[in-house]
């Protein structure tokens, strides 16, 4: 795994927010093609991290490289143009256009308009949204927005998917299938998922990467993770598990 | 020497008038995030009860201080039961209504009273400094301005309003859950706000041609001030009107009165593109 | 409504404005037609704002500045060239230029929204004083003089392109103008369905978004604002051409707050509804200012709270609103579940 150029690379990649140290020193490797799972409590810093890899905010200091290229502190629609999406933990969408014109605008930012169809047809197919395309998506579920979100990051065609608690606020059905289609993304791109809800990460899950106060606490197989003492006693242990 | 006296009386004539000026707007701006594009109306209307209650026989300063301040304020306690209470967290719509308001005011001033009212004559006279004249009146406003400055400072910092003030700006539902009416503070932040204005019209009417649209001729400049003096009511208010005072009057020197607002406008604007931070941006973003 | 039978109200609904435009002078007294002329010239500064803000999310309480630059500059180069063609040209070049620079100081600085309309405001006062105070011999650009308050009287109004010796008669300079007026409000109908149109309404939607999506918002922003300034010029050029004058007032605030209300009374978001809001505020505008008991400003002002606080989403949108749940309530009583109208985002790009 080492003598590639990592897909994502972060060194010392810290983050002050006046005195308050948001992340420090973060030293994370992404491999290409990865599932990675980021854990922690509240306040672990594991949103901030997500806002840095995508140029929300610019890292105090320490580097993001994206595939050998340094990205730390570029705009935002920069970093996108490397092949970097993120779905937000809030609902980030356009609420008052319709599913399918807001997959439409990520898919034409790379494509001919006939192109652009026949990919937002697709996307709408993998996130199971067909049926809803001409909905407004204000007017949607929860849920259903989370999947609008996921579809409209896919449709730019993204080499890495970053997404922000995608489970959060959905039924079991949802949850399962929101799983499914996590899956289903990785057959072809990298991803890194932040989520609390451990049911649902033990759906999808292979490494777990855990934040704790800013830094990465352990990095190790589900199993091992669940097993360790120190996780339990700063995470699971204090949040009650949603099952 | 003279010139240098004369130039410094200049410039807290100006940083004195654009602290008076501004510091209503701030406090309405600072605690309960609406824009009042209305603001130059309530000085008009503070210069205009000056104007009318000495002409009807009262004593000058009783119109200044008392009469001025007390109208407006009653006026902005009006404007917020009926108007502003519907749009808070509607910043845009707060500008737009307020906008309609002024020209509300406008029309309404104009229809009773017509176009123009004779002003009342500067108080106080003049003094000597070399062979330039300055008035007293300059030195009464600038100490007027500091009362103002340590009025309101008490007022947030010592009084028992001023800390639920604060409290409900900072979070109006916590507010409530502990028996405080926030709707109550809003109403009563907007007609001192008013009140403050309301003095400030008061005060210029002597400086002033007293017209209806008179409060046009003030509006950029009180919110280029109060935007580039940040979310800090009184020390943001204070430097910005120092500093914009300065530029104004040394411009107005140099060059010619029009062209020294034309300078205060172009380094406000390029304060609010050197020190966004300072402007506080953050109130506002997702707002729209 | 499916989009192409949007497209197909949209085709009629302009073949008539057309036809109108057309035929009005046959209708109208020469005072009439010269009235609307000079609503259909603001109006072209209503489409300006009404796509700025309606569609690009950029309140500019400003926009007479460009409006302004625009009679101005076609003021100035009208006189010295003699011939209208090239000065319209430049009346549209120089307030588009001037919006970029503005535009970019603004958006690449990262200036927040709200402090937009007040930035906007001050350079039209700055414009306002500057122009105010060019009065005198030495304030002249080539052979026009600025004139100060008392602005640039008698204006060569439009003439046949690239033919001075042929002026243009007031029914032809109704066709003009008219005929500007719909030329715009297409150009800006077929952006909207183009790409960057597109782009611009889900900058308007969600800024961060369209970030992450990597649009370059603040590009984008931009490339509204300059296309809103060369409207506005285009419209100060028509203004100007309707009076043969143009003074410091067209820097005026009432006449922003004028431009606000149409917007507010037409509705935000719609392109035709701010012309219709800016015919009807202009007519009553005209029709106060023909009697003497009160004051146009408190109508205008009652008229935008009252909208505010009443009506905030404007009549246009409002009323096909009811007419869209009018139909709604038709429809499921007539044919129940009708089959669902799919519009394709892309389809008419």
């Amino acid at each position: 795994m080492t003598e590639l150029v990592p897909l994502l690379k972060t060194e010392k990649l810290t983050m002050n927010f006046g005195g308050v140290v948001a992340n420090d020193s973060v030293d994370f490797n992404l491999g290409e093609m990865e599932l990675r799972c980021l854990i922690g409590p509240n306040g672990a810093g594991k949103s901030t991290f997500f806002k840095m890899l995508t140029g929300q905010i610019t890292p105090s200091s320490g580097t993001i490289a994206f595939r050998g290229r340094s990205i730390a502190g570029l705009p935002s629609h920069e970093i996108a143009r490397t092949g970097l999406g993120i779905k937000t933990q809030i609902p980030n969408v356009f609420n008052g256009l319709s599913v399918r014109e807001n997959i439409w605008l990520s898919a034409r930012r790379k494509n001919t308009p006939r192109m652009a169809n026949l990919v937002v047809d697709e996307i709408l197919e993998r996130v199971r949204l067909t049926e809803k395309q001409s909905a407004i998506v204000g007017q949607l579920s929860h849920g259903q927005r989370q999947w609008v979100e996921i579809g409209t990051v896919l449709a730019g065609d993204p080499e890495l998917l970053l997404l922000d608690e995608p489970a959060a606020g959905m039924t079991d059905k949802e949850t399962e299938r929101t799983a499914e289609i996590i899956r289903e993304i990785n057959e072809a791109r990298a991803i890194i998922v932040v989520e609390h809800d451990m049911e649902f990460i033990k759906m999808i899950a292979r490494t777990v990467t855990v934040f704790h106060q800013g830094r990465i606490m352990m990095e190790d197989t589900l199993k091992n993770v669940l097993a360790d003492a120190r996780v339990r006693d700063v995470y699971l242990g204090k949040k009650v598990v949603v099952s | 020497m003279d010139l240098a006296i004369i130039l410094a009386l200049d410039v807290l004539n100006g940083a004195a008038s654009l602290f008076l000026l501004c510091v209503g707007l701030a406090i309405i701006f600072g605690m309960m995030k609406i824009i009042n594009l209305a603001h130059g109306e309530f000085v008009m209307l503070g210069a205009y009860a000056t104007v009318i209650a000495t002409n009807a026989g009262m004593n000058i300063w009783v119109s200044m201080i008392i009469v001025a301040p007390l109208f407006v304020g009653l006026v902005g306690l009006l404007i917020e039961r009926c108007l502003i209470r519907f749009l808070y967290g509607r910043l845009v719509d707060s500008m737009l209504a307020t906008w309609g308001l002024s020209l509300l005011l406008i029309g309404l001033v104009t229809t009773i009273y017509g176009n123009t009212m004779n002003g009342v004559p500067t108080p106080l006279g003049g003094f000597q400094v070399g062979e330039y004249r300055s008035s007293w009146y300059t030195l009464f406003l600038a100490g007027m301005a500091v009362s103002v400055m340590a009025l309101v400072y008490a007022l947030l910092r010592f009084t028992r309003f001023g800390l639920i003030a604060r409290a409900v700006m900072q979070n109006p539902n916590m507010a409530a859950t502990l028996g405080v009416n926030p709707s109550r503070v809003y109403m009563i932040t907007f007609g001192i706000g008013a009140g403050l204005t309301g003095l400030a019209g008061g005060l210029l009417a002597p400086l002033s041609g007293i017209t209806p649209v008179m409060g046009a001729a003030f509006i950029a400049k009180c919110f280029i001030t109060v935007v580039g003096g940040g979310a800090t009511i009184i020390s943001g208010t204070l430097t910005a009107s120092g500093l914009f005072g300065l530029v104004n009057q040394l411009g107005a020197y140099f060059t010619t009165p029009v062209y020294g607002e034309v300078i205060l406008f172009l380094s406000a604007i390029l304060l609010i593109r050197i020190l966004p931070q300072g402007i506080s941006g953050r109130f506002f973003k997702g707002m729209s | 409504m499916t989009d192409a039978r949007h497209a197909g109200l949209q085709s009629i609904l302009v073949l008539a404005a057309a036809t109108g435009v057309a035929l009005l002078p046959l209708h109208l007294d020469l005072f009439a037609l010269m009235q609307v002329t000079l609503f259909a010239a603001m109006s072209v500064l209503a489409l300006s704002v009404a796509f700025i803000w309606g569609f690009g999310g950029i309140l500019s309480f400003g926009q007479t500045a460009f409006f302004g630059l625009g009679g101005y500059v076609y003021a100035i180069a009208a006189i010295n060239f003699g011939d209208s063609t090239n000065a319209i040209l430049l009346a549209v070049v120089l307030p588009a230029l001037f919006a970029t620079a503005l535009g970019y100081f603004v958006f690449y600085g990262k200036i927040s929204d709200v402090y937009l309309g007040v930035i906007t405001l001050t350079v039209t006062l700055i414009l306002f004083n500057v122009v105010n105070s060019t009065a005198g011999e030495a304030y002249r650009i080539g052979i026009a003089r600025l004139g100060g308050f008392n602005g640039i009287p008698s204006v060569p109004t439009f003439n046949m392109p690239f033919h001075p010796e042929i002026p243009l008669s007031p029914e032809t300079s109704w066709w003009v103008t008219g005929g500007t007026l719909i030329a715009v409000y297409l150009l800006l109908r077929l952006i909207l369905v183009s790409r960057f149109g597109r782009v611009a309404v889900a900058v308007r939607e969600n800024e961060t978004r369209a970030a992450l999506l990597g649009y370059d918002t603040r590009l984008v922003k931009l490339g509204v604002f300059v296309l809103g300034g060369a409207i506005a010029g285009l419209g100060g050029a028509l203004y100007v051409n309707w009076g043969a004058f143009v003074g410091p007032t067209i820097f005026s605030l009432s006449l922003s707050a004028e431009i606000i209300i149409w917007i507010t009374v037409g509705g935000l978001g719609s392109l035709f509804g701010p012309i219709v809001g800016c015919f009807v505020i202009q007519w009553l505008v005209a029709l106060i200012g023909s009697q003497q008991t009160f004051n146009s400003n408190l109508v205008l002002g009652a008229i935008l709270v009252g909208f505010v606080l009443l009506l905030p989403k404007g009549v246009a949108p409002t009323f096909l609103l009811c007419l869209a749940r009018l139909r709604k309530r038709y429809r499921s009583t007539t044919e129940h579940g009708s089959a669902q109208s799919t519009p394709h985002a892309g389809q008419l790009t």
